[in-house]
């Protein structure tokens, strides 16, 4: 039959079922084959703790959602205008999330008596005015499913059965005009050595596809052009995770040390520990640990022998490792701690993000111990800013937290392949053999405050390091009074020149004359860039910020925050950031906080920053 | 500032032969008079230049407490770490630094209280550090309270009516974690000490010697039985590859038989000569290194010192040395790895 074809600026999707459903792998594929059409995209996955909560419940719905355009996009999208529920419970779940008009496809096979009491629906959903403002398109996805595998050879009905997260691929594949052979080439690859498997799911896929095609339960079919206002080069997908690890890799290529990852298996920080683990060919040697506190140990181990020593975690992790990166700054060795920030405290929210590990990486140390920071923006920014962190480290000798978090961990966007000739050569310095009846002084500092590196090997640098405090040159262990003030500012003075060398925070305030300024740090930073878009689509005047360097702070922000009237500061926490503004700048910043372990919404921020234009501007006496 | 300052008197072990003066470092010696740490110092100091490995390739990483203090007066490259954590510093670097000799000092709260984790990882993983023990039965530094090794009913600062807790046999715990050498060994008994610590730094692996060592502040004379003149011949079982477990003064010589039951038991050794067990530290199974660890319920009973067990199995690190691939700073490799995937190009 004859399909109606439309064009759409931007499409969200959220794909949703049980956490046994693959979900995951049917969005994931889905952002590939769009990745390679050229569409800009955000990814948003969004999955239990329990890895098999009881099938078929609320809490066990596990749900992927991709936002595509033909623009460049910021956000995975604030509500998405499809649904596939795969089930009662994930279309329960998902329902408050949908907007007016927004497009249903259920798999109606799965809206038996007992899935339907499972979700705790007394009647069908599909049957009564539930779903009355929306559109829904029935779909007995199982049985088709499973009749396209019939007469496949060894293709069984359980094989069948769990192809149905490629029909729905197939479907929507179609519905938005995906290729298909990104999709088919990785069927054959991953199933390669499973026949039946490979022949179900291609089955599925392509029986989806054609359903789309002929059937005339859907008319339209919608086309997402490839985007072109974005920056020329060679671009692929990725999530942060992935993004982290290349990062920390390039890091350790550019200064030619060995990369040394010592982890303990924590959500969601796991994956990097997983990532980096195949990467033995690039010198890389992973470490999984004891505990959390041997995993930071075993990290400056090797930062003492003279690589790069790394470690990673999430929130209840860093409060295990704190002790440790205080011997390290005592120490003045380079150490790279990645925190993939989770919702706390405690156990909290393991598989949802939060940015609410801020003030502990500022402050979460006995004694006054200062160190850099570094938080990534967006997945690809984890590249750069793991880079970064890694740079900071070893040229300064100090233990540096990289900040990500949950969202920025597992959501994924076309990233351009940087040349590696853009990131600069990083010198790990190693300190050489002093001349004949010299003395080797292991704290004897540069210009910028940066002791030397001696590890282990070289004659004539045999020194002692520990945590007690040092004589400032020698190194030997001093308890004078003067000496420990004058190194403990020693030690923050250090961290604090680096400001000189990092890049002014960059306004975007558009003609100059903005009186409200939003300033965030992190994974907000999509979120916050969509919002202050709206608003400026609204005719309204706002200037944007976004702070990758969290410690020290830009050379410039005092001056930047002081120049504008009312500041807002949008948070994934209760308040973190706007706290270290308020304190070391003294302005009258206003918190904007989210803490449901979900991103913040551009919707969200535009009205928050909306409020704040028209609020009259408080006059200080 | 200079990284360099002119020193006056000997330098490093430039010279081809080292003497046991390179291994001291220019520090003052702080522990408290009498304490068997200078003892231990100096047996270590003066075994180290017949091992053959030069001072920047000697590594001590040492943990909190009085032994910890040890990196600051070996005049090789150190670290005093923080509590109960330095088998994992020594574990990062083993696993960088396969050309490094490392050893890690430790004591009984270090090592098997706050550190108690990471010590049975390490002997598990079999990482190739030298862990010196150093057990006195005490909490030192911190003026004396219980530690894990303290005996039951222990009068101290934190149990003044006396610990109720069984204390840890360090030895008998190193062997559950299938450590590949396991030794005791005397604070005041040089030769023994000297000839054991040989053994744990030619060891391949982790090795672990436990050394009984007096805290003459807050517990001394707590070996004493096993150290001194009058008592020691009669309480010390000293281990030897090999020969009988027997022990004693010659005229009434005991040995370590097989028991009815399948256990361990002290006989005497004339009359029993069939019955004795000889000593073999290289036996793979540990259950019987393991019930020689348990014979003796502290130092105030005859208690076996020496080598309990030393086998050869895989070490921490030596697979991913066997096959290191490619060179560090490979660019061409990293590119490789960023283009991986499904790409596209934007003009």
């Amino acid at each position: 039959m004859n399909k109606t074809v439309e064009e759409r600026e931007r499409v969200v999707v959220r794909f949703a079922g049980d956490s046994g459903d693959g979900m995951q792998l049917a969005g994931g594929r889905f952002t590939d084959a769009t990745a390679v059409l050229g569409n800009d995209l955000a990814t948003l996955p969004d999955f239990p703790a329990e890895i098999r909560a009881p099938a078929g419940t609320i809490p066990g719905v596990s749900a992927f959602q991709i936002h595509f355009a033909s623009r460049d996009i910021l956000t995975p999208g604030d509500a998405p205008n499809v649904l596939v529920a795969m089930n009662p419970a994930a279309l329960k779940a998902n329902l408050p999330a949908l907007p007016r008009g927004a497009t249903i496809i259920v798999n109606e096979d799965a809206f038996s008596r007992r899935n339907l009491e499972k979700a705790g629906y007394l009647e069908s959903p599909l049957d009564d005015d539930t779903l009355a403002e929306f559109t829904v398109h029935r779909v007995p996805m199982t049985t088709l499913t499973t009749r396209a595998s019939e007469g496949l050879e060894g293709v069984g009905t359980r094989d069948a059965g769990r192809a149905k997260n490629l029909f729905a691929l197939g479907l929507l594949s179609w519905l938005y005009d995906r290729p298909t052979d990104v999709t088919e080439r990785w069927i054959e690859g991953k199933f390669a050595s499973k026949p039946a498997a490979k022949a179900a799911n291609l089955a599925a896929f392509r029986a989806g596809w054609s359903f789309g095609e002929t059937t005339e339960l859907l008319d339209v079919q919608y086309k997402i052009q490839p985007a072109t206002d974005v920056e020329a080069g060679t671009y692929r997908q990725v999530n942060g995770t992935t993004a982290t690890a290349l990062g920390l890799l390039a890091g350790s290529v550019r200064a030619r040390l060995p990369l040394l990852l010592a982890s303990y298996p924590i959500t969601p920080a796991s994956e990097l520990l997983h990532e980096l683990s195949k990467h033995e060919r690039l010198g890389v040697r992973t470490v999984q640990a004891e505990d959390e506190i041997a995993a930071a140990g075993v990290a400056l181990g090797a930062a003492f022998g003279g690589h790069l020593g790394i470690t990673s975690t999430s929130g209840p992790g860093m409060d295990l490792k704190a002790e440790t990166i205080g011997l390290a700054l005592m120490l003045e060795l380079p150490m790279v701690i990645v925190d993939v920030q989770r919702a706390g405290p405690s156990t909290g929210l393991p598989t949802k993000t939060e940015q609410s590990d801020l003030l502990m990486a500022m402050y979460g140390r006995h004694g006054d111990a200062p160190l850099p920071i570094v938080a990534a923006q967006t997945p690809g920014d984890c590249f750069r800013s793991a880079f970064e962190a890694v740079q900071i480290a070893i040229e300064r000798r100090t233990p540096v937290i990289l900040l990500t978090d949950g969202f920025l961990a597992n959501s994924s966007e076309p990233w351009r392949i940087p040349a590696l000739d853009e990131l600069p050569e990083i010198d790990p310095g190693f300190a050489v053999a002093p001349p004949e009846g010299e003395r080797f002084l292991p704290y004897a500092r540069d210009e910028r405050g940066v002791r030397p590196w001696a590890p282990p090997g070289t004659p004539g640098l045999e020194h002692r390091i520990g945590g007690i405090e040092k004589q400032d040159g020698t190194g030997n262990i001093s308890y004078d009074p003067a000496n420990h003030a004058h190194m403990t500012r020693v030690r923050a003075a250090k961290v604090a020149n680096i400001a000189a060398d990092l890049p002014p925070l960059a306004v975007d305030d558009p003609d100059g004359d903005a009186d409200v300024l939003v300033i965030g740090w992190g994974s907000t930073y999509g979120s916050i860039r969509a919002g202050v878009r709206r608003v400026r689509d609204r005719g309204l005047k706002v200037a944007q910020a976004h702070v990758r360097h969290i410690n020290p702070l830009p050379a410039n922000i005092g001056e930047v925050l002081r120049s504008y009237d009312k500041v807002l500061v949008p948070e994934m926490n209760t308040g973190q950031l706007v706290k270290l503004l308020r304190a070391e700048f003294l302005v009258p910043a206003t918190p904007y906080n989210k803490i449901t372990g979900q991103p913040l919404y551009a919707a969200e921020l535009e009205e928050a920053i909306v409020e704040l234009i028209e609020a009259p501007t408080e006059v200080t006496a | 500032m200079s990284a360099t300052l002119h020193v006056n008197g000997n330098g490093n072990g430039a010279g081809p032969r080292l003497t046991k003066a390179d291994f001291q470092s220019d520090q003052e010696t702080r522990w408290c008079p009498g304490c068997g740490d200078y003892a231990i110092l100096n047996a270590v100091q003066t075994l180290m230049p017949e091992l053959g490995v030069p001072t920047e390739k000697t590594v001590f990483v040492t943990g909190i407490g009085c032994a910890g203090r040890f990196a600051y007066y070996m005049d090789t490259y150190g670290m005093h770490s923080i509590h109960g954590r330095a088998a994992t510093i020594a574990t990062g670097l083993a696993t960088t630094r396969e050309d490094l000799s490392i050893w890690v000092v430790s004591g009984d709260g270090d090592a098997l209280s706050i550190g108690g984790n990471h010590l049975i990882h390490a002997l598990r993983r079999n990482v190739p550090v030298k862990i010196l023990l150093f057990n006195n039965q005490i909490y030192g530094l911190t003026k004396g309270q219980a530690s894990p090794t303290s005996e039951r009913g222990k009068i101290t600062k934190s149990t003044p009516f006396g610990s109720h807790d069984r204390p840890f046999n360090p030895i008998a715990l190193a062997l559950g974690a299938e450590a590949s050498f396991v030794a005791r060994t005397l604070d005041r008994d040089r030769k023994h000490m000297t000839e054991v610590l040989r053994q744990a730094a030619e060891h391949r692996g982790a090795s672990l010697v436990e050394i009984y060592q007096n805290c003459p502040v807050f517990n001394d004379g707590a070996f004493f039985n096993l150290t001194e003149k009058e008592t020691k011949v009669a309480a010390q079982i000293r281990l030897q590859h090999g020969q009988p477990i027997v022990f004693g003064p010659e005229e009434a010589l005991r040995g370590v038989a097989r028991a009815d039951d399948g256990g361990l038991e002290i006989v005497e050794a004339a009359g029993n000569e069939r019955r004795l067990i000889v000593h073999d530290q290289h036996r793979d199974d540990p259950s019987l290194a393991f019930a020689l660890a348990r014979l003796s319920d502290g130092p105030t009973e005859p208690t076996p010192i020496g080598v309990f067990r030393q086998v050869q199995r895989p070490v921490h690190g030596a697979a991913a040395s066997e096959n290191p691939g490619r060179a560090v700073g490979d660019v061409a490799a990293l590119d490789q790895l960023l283009r991986a995937g499904d790409t596209w190009t934007i003009a």
